[in-house]
Order: C-alpha cells, then structure tokens, then sequence
C-alpha cells in the first residue's frame, strides 16, 4: 500500500495555493510535478558539480560524467533495455520521434509505406508526414473505433510488405486508452516492419521491459515521470541505431573529423551532439528512483483505483459525456457537458484552484473524429487523491450550474 | 453616443460593485446570453478568427462614418468578453477604433480571463478590430 501523504510531502509546489484555493493538479498529462529529490539534484549539480561531460580530464569533469552516466544505467535498467548505449538521450518524446523519423527517412523509397493511428498526438504525425513528404512513403492511418480504442481489424488490411515502420502511441493522451502494443509489435515484425511506441504517456504509470516489448523504438519525456523538462529518452535496439544515420552534427557525435571524411562516434554518442542539459540528465536519476522507490506496480494499481473513483464520480454530472472508454485505460478521463465548451468549463474551475486542461490537446485528428471543438481533461498521478477528485467534481459541478 | 474612454470609464465601474470572481464571472455569462446574435451568414472560415481554444467570428460593417461590429463565439465566457469589446469599439468611427487605449481590461479585475492569452483569443480579436478600422479609414 502507498502511503500517499507521504508522496505528497516530497512535492513542495502541492502545498501552495491558486486563487486562494488548495490546489488540485490534475494535468499531470501535460507535465508532472517534481519531487524535492529532483530539484535538490539541479540544485546541487550547479553548486557544486557543474563540469562538461565527456571532455575533460579533470576531476569535475570527471564527476558530471559519471552522474551522467549513472541516469543511462538507471534508464537502462527502469525499461530493461539490453545495453545501456541503447539510450539515446533527447530533448523529450517530440525531439525522439524527430530524430527517428529523420533517420528513417533516407533508408525508405517510393512506395514504401508508414502506419501511425488516428489517436495520435502532433508529435507522432507531423514528423512522419514529413518524412513522408520527403521520401516518397505513404502514411497509412489505423482509425479509432467509438470507444476510442485502435480498430485492429483495420490494422491488419493495412499491413503489407511495403509497411517499413509502425509509429503508434502506448497510452493516448488525450483519451487514456491503453494500446495493446504488444500484438501491434508481433504483427509488425511478422511484415518485417519496424515499430516504434510513443510512451509519453505511459512511462510513469506502467512497468516496462524492452527486451520482452521487442520494441524496435521506445521514447518518453523525463518531465512527464517527475523529472525536468528538456530531457527526454529515446530506446532504439543497438543493430537498428547503427544503420540510423545521426540527426545532428557537431561536436560529441564525432570519431574522427576531416574536411576530407568524418566518421562517427559509437553509440550512444553518435546521436547526442552537442553539450547535453547535463543537470536535467543527472536529476532524472533522482525522477526514476523516485519511481521505483515506490514500485511502479503499486503506481499501476493506485491510479487504477483512482481513475475508477474518478470515472464513477464524474458520471454522476447530468450530461457529462467521456471520450475514451476502452476496457483498458490510464489515469485519463477526457469528457464534455452537454451544451457547454470545454474552455469555459476550465477558466471556472481554476477558480476554484483546480487545474485540469482544455481544447484539443495537440490530436486534432481524435476532435476531428468525435467532431467536437476539444475536451475538457482530467489527468491523474500517483500524488492525487479520492478528495482532490471530490474537490474537482464539485468545481465542474459548480461550473455547470454557472454557465447553463 | 459616448466616447470610447467614457464607456470604459462606464464598464469599470459596472464592474466595480462586485466583490468577488464569481460574480464578475456571471456577469460576463449573463454579458454573453444577451450579445445580439450575428447573423448567420457571416459565420465563414473567412471571419473566423483563430483563438487557441474556442472560436470566435467577428463581421464588421461600414456605415454613416462608424463601424458596427457583430460577433460569436462557442464559448459562453468569450461571448461576454466580446460583448464588452463590442459595446466600447462598435458605432465608433474607424480613426477612434484605430487609436483607441483598451486600458479597461486591467480596470476590471479579470486580468486573467480578459488578458491576451492564447486560448481566449481576445488579442487577435483586438487585432482584427483595428485592421478593421485601419482598412475603413483609409
Ligand atoms: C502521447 C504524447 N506524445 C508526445 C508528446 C510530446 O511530448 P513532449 O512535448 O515532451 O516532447 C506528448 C505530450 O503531451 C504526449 O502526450
């Protein structure tokens, strides 16, 4: 059993007040809070341990390199990845995906063929169009079904031996559902097809192991699993990122460097050129420890029980409708009520301190399919609580009673 | 008809007798039901003007010297924010639009939903008002 005073203790900005309320911080979505651990680590590494990585000789150098290479172990570890040169690290998912799609780019032909879904977020759409655009490859798009889960019937049609690669979302963010990556995998690798899984929104709430996932490509943000913001994860398996052409080029990436012929680093340095945000890597450590601390199984099974609370309390509103109603879902209720925009709902309800988010959240194509303006959105983390939810639904209540 | 500074002068202090956010709230939902409705017609793409989060038309015409604005939005806080727009900028002359100082919007207390975010769209709102003004003017 959690006990989950003593999780919210370690995260001071739960103490303070908006608009005079307590606040309630349902946009966990959009980007967690942070742990003490986890400023103190920012803190402490420019206080006392600020050195570039990789480069010098000196003790402080030396000292910022190991830390930073202790977070790869610990990432290795936190997702079960074969080796830790697998762990590329990244500005967040967005920069992830960015770079995989524009290495892909040059190893695909006309005809070839992309799959993403319906549900995805902007972030795994527009880099593979332009990936598309450049290469020649089709984007092929798996749709929605009603209850906002991916119609693998028509997953299936759309696979062929042109597919190369299948870009899909591990919970969607803006529904909750939770996909069922594994088969998506199997069924992918059966075309010979690579596949990567947007975890944004999974990596904080559910166990993973790449070496079970056989996952070609995994990413996430370490500012949506309590870390800092500009760090993010990209998992590739090692045969895979060695054929992946660098994204960018610079200084780190390098093995050799002449005007004639440059050669590039192994992995992992082969994608990380430039000085990375070295104390944001350092203190995701202290994010992940934080998380295992607790046992992400116990995360999994506590959100559950919230979002079962949450599901149930919010039905009992008159005309509130979710979008997002797979068996399997995460800690994300999406919702309208009948007659009223989400936008309004939301300037009322922060209020009352309670932060919850509006409109689209960045998957147009999910609105589209809907055909709704957005929706109002609940998103749940471990440091919530069944009264924050009493709290919450009371304010949308309130909220309705003033606008209709 | 009032100049554009007394009809602020006007909104500040209807906004004044109330003590606390939920009644300058209801205000402004109340604001919102009774904005005239614009005429169908003019709810395009064209006179759509991009906000973040809710959508707002805004059709401006040109009459007699002044400009009379009419407007929507889906959202009912947005309609009372461009209820009260329309009543300071609407049946003024376009040189008065076009210079006119929106110094209300910090007089009346809600800073945060009348500021120029993103998601409320009021700064482009503004801004299509005073294009407005600029292209009669001339
Ligand atoms: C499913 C999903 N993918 C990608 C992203 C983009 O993440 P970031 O902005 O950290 O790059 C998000 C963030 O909202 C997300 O929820």
């Amino acid at each position: 059993m959690l006990d989950i005073n003593k999780i919210r203790a370690q995260f001071p900005i739960l103490n303070r007040k908006v608009n005079g309320k307590d606040l309630v911080y349902f946009d966990n979505g959009a980007t967690t809070q942070k742990p003490q651990s986890v400023i103190d680590a920012e803190a402490t590494y420019y206080a006392n341990e600020n050195s570039n990585v990789h480069r010098g000789v000196h003790f402080l150098s030396g000292l910022a390199t190991d830390k930073f290479e202790e977070t790869r172990n610990t990432v290795q570890a936190f997702i079960g990845a074969k080796h830790n040169h697998e762990i590329i690290f990244t500005k967040g998912t967005t920069d992830s995906i960015n770079l995989v799609a524009n290495g892909f780019r040059t190893l695909l032909n006309k005809g070839d063929e992309i799959i993403i879904s319906e549900m995805e977020h902007h972030s795994n759409i527009v880099p593979w169009q332009m990936c598309c655009e450049i290469s020649g490859a089709t984007l092929k798009v798996i749709p929605l079904l009603d209850n906002g889960s991916l119609d693998m019937h028509e997953f299936d049609n759309l696979l062929s031996k042109n597919t190369k690669l299948v870009s899909v979302s591990h919970i969607s963010n803006a529904l909750g559902t939770v996909n069922d990556i594994e088969t998506i995998i199997a069924k992918a690798h059966n075309f010979n097809a690579k596949v990567m899984i947007d975890g944004a929104q999974a990596a904080s709430h559910v166990a993973l192991d790449m070496q079970k996932l056989d996952a070609d490509f995994y990413c996430f943000s370490a500012h949506k699993l309590f870390g800092p913001t500009g760090v993010g994860v990209l998992y590739g398996k090692e045969e895979i990122l060695n054929v992946l052409p660098p994204y960018q080029g610079g200084g780190e990436m390098i093995k050799e460097v002449s005007f004639a012929k440059t050669t590039y680093a192994c992995l992992p340095h082969k994608f990380e050129a430039g000085t990375p945000n070295i104390s944001g890597v350092i203190a995701f450590k202290q994010a992940i420890d934080f998380i295992t601390d607790l046992e992400i199984a116990e995360i999994t099974k506590y959100e559950e029980e919230l979002l079962k609370y949450a599901t149930a309390e919010v039905l009992k509103i008159e005309g509130l409708k979710i979008y997002g109603t797979a068996a399997h879902k995460s800690g994300i209720i999406s919702f309208n009520i009948e007659g009223l925009h989400p936008y309004d709902i939301g300037v009322i309800v922060d209020k009352m301190g309670v932060a919850i988010r509006t409109g689209h959240h960045c998957t147009q194509p999910i609105m589209d399919r809907f055909n709704i303006p957005g929706t109002a959105r609940i998103s749940l983390s471990v440091y919530n609580t069944k009264q924050e939810i009493d709290v919450c639904v009371k304010a949308i209540k309130k909220a309705k009673l003033m606008l209709s | 008809m009032s100049t554009i500074k007394e009809i602020q002068t006007e909104i500040t202090e209807d906004f004044a007798i109330f003590d606390d956010w939920m009644q300058k709230y209801e205000y402004l939902i109340d604001l919102g039901k009774e904005l005239s409705p614009i005429d169908e017609q003019y709810k395009t793409e064209d006179n759509l003007i991009k906000g973040c989060q809710s959508r707002v038309w805004l059709h401006a015409e040109y009459t007699k010297g002044k400009i009379i604005y009419t407007a929507d939005s889906d959202a009912i806080m947005t309609r009372g924010i461009i209820a009260v727009l329309i009543n300071v900028l609407s049946g003024q002359s376009p040189s008065e639009i076009a210079n006119a100082k929106l110094d209300f919007i910090n007089k009346i207390g809600l800073k945060e939903q009348l500021s120029p975010t993103r998601a409320n769209g009021l700064v482009s709102m503004i801004k299509q008002m005073k294009i407005y003004a600029l292209a009669f003017n001339n």
